[in-house]
């Protein structure tokens, strides 16, 4: 599997950590209900196609990289930096 | 008081030479890692231009200007290698004393390329990696910094700590090439 990092360029899987879905980046309100943060801490979808997810360019340049991969091919769709995807939002 | 005795790496390696490729250690002296706070990128850059000739460095890239070197190293971090930073860099940027901290080995000769592919997962070529290019990358399973110094020259910037695993991993690479 390769990753095209937005600042180092094409790499080998080898060198990224998987943290898991990208929905870590999207934290609830402090006040938000019970359900809502049981929800973001513990349940996750299990897709069999496009998963968004975080990635850690471990062994490159440490950033922190939202990869989107269709889980059934290894197909890396798009790799963005987690910063810019959160500026955005 | 316990008196620490720093230990050179070139007391606990020695270098090789193999009919194709030499690996040598090399001393960088002064090694600092500067990283620019938010907002300061062109301030820093332009300081740097004006106490060190050397500017910050794009991604995947390395500036020299005589000893003097500005090493990308990581996202918005660079080594400023061989000098001292001039103390008005602290206003504008984080410096951290690295010098102690990296071991450098250099590879040279026209068969530089066969050892490195045993132990790199990126292209080196060089029509993908010129003189002046740089990347962090593995070597095997060690974080390191490779640079192109020159067409039949790397630089391989590990940890101190893990300097004996280096040279041994880069050694049977090179032994691999002439059996």
């Amino acid at each position: 599997m390769r990753i095209v990092c937005p600042i180092c360029g094409e790499r080998d899987s080898r060198e990224f950590s998987c943290r898991g879905s990208a929905v870590s980046l999207w934290r609830p309100a402090f006040e938000a209900s019970d359900d809502t943060w049981n929800d973001y801490v513990h349940l996750r979808e299990n897709p069999a196609g496009e998963s968004s997810e975080l990635w850690h360019h471990e062994a490159g340049c440490s950033s922190w990289l939202v990869v989107l991969r269709d889980t059934r091919t290894h197909e890396v769709i798009k790799c963005e930096l987690a910063e810019e995807v959160k500026s955005e939002s | 008081m316990v008196e620490l005795v720093a230990n050179s790496v070139s007391d606990q390696v020695s270098g090789r030479h193999l009919e194709g490729v030499d690996l040598r250690i090399i001393d960088l002296q002064c090694v600092t890692s500067i990283m620019p706070y938010k907002g300061q990128d062109e301030v820093v850059s332009n300081l740097l231009l004006k106490a060190h000739g050397v500017k910050f460095p794009e991604p995947n890239r390395v500036i020299m200007s005589g000893l003097v070197r500005a090493l990308w190293f990581s996202r918005r971090q660079v080594f400023l290698i061989g000098v001292t930073p001039d103390p008005g860099l602290t206003k504008h940027a984080a410096l951290v004393d690295q010098s102690d901290a990296w071991v450098v080995i250099e590879l040279e000769g026209p068969r530089v390329l066969e050892v490195l592919c045993r132990l790199v997962p990126i292209d080196l070529r060089t029509s993908q990696f010129r003189q002046n290019h740089t990347a962090r990358t593995q070597l095997i399973h060690m974080m390191v910094s490779i640079t192109r110094v020159e067409k039949n020259c790397f630089h391989i910037m590990g940890f101190r700590s893990t300097a004996m695993s280096l040279v041994q991993h880069v050694s049977r690479a090179m032994s691999a090439i002439v059996t």
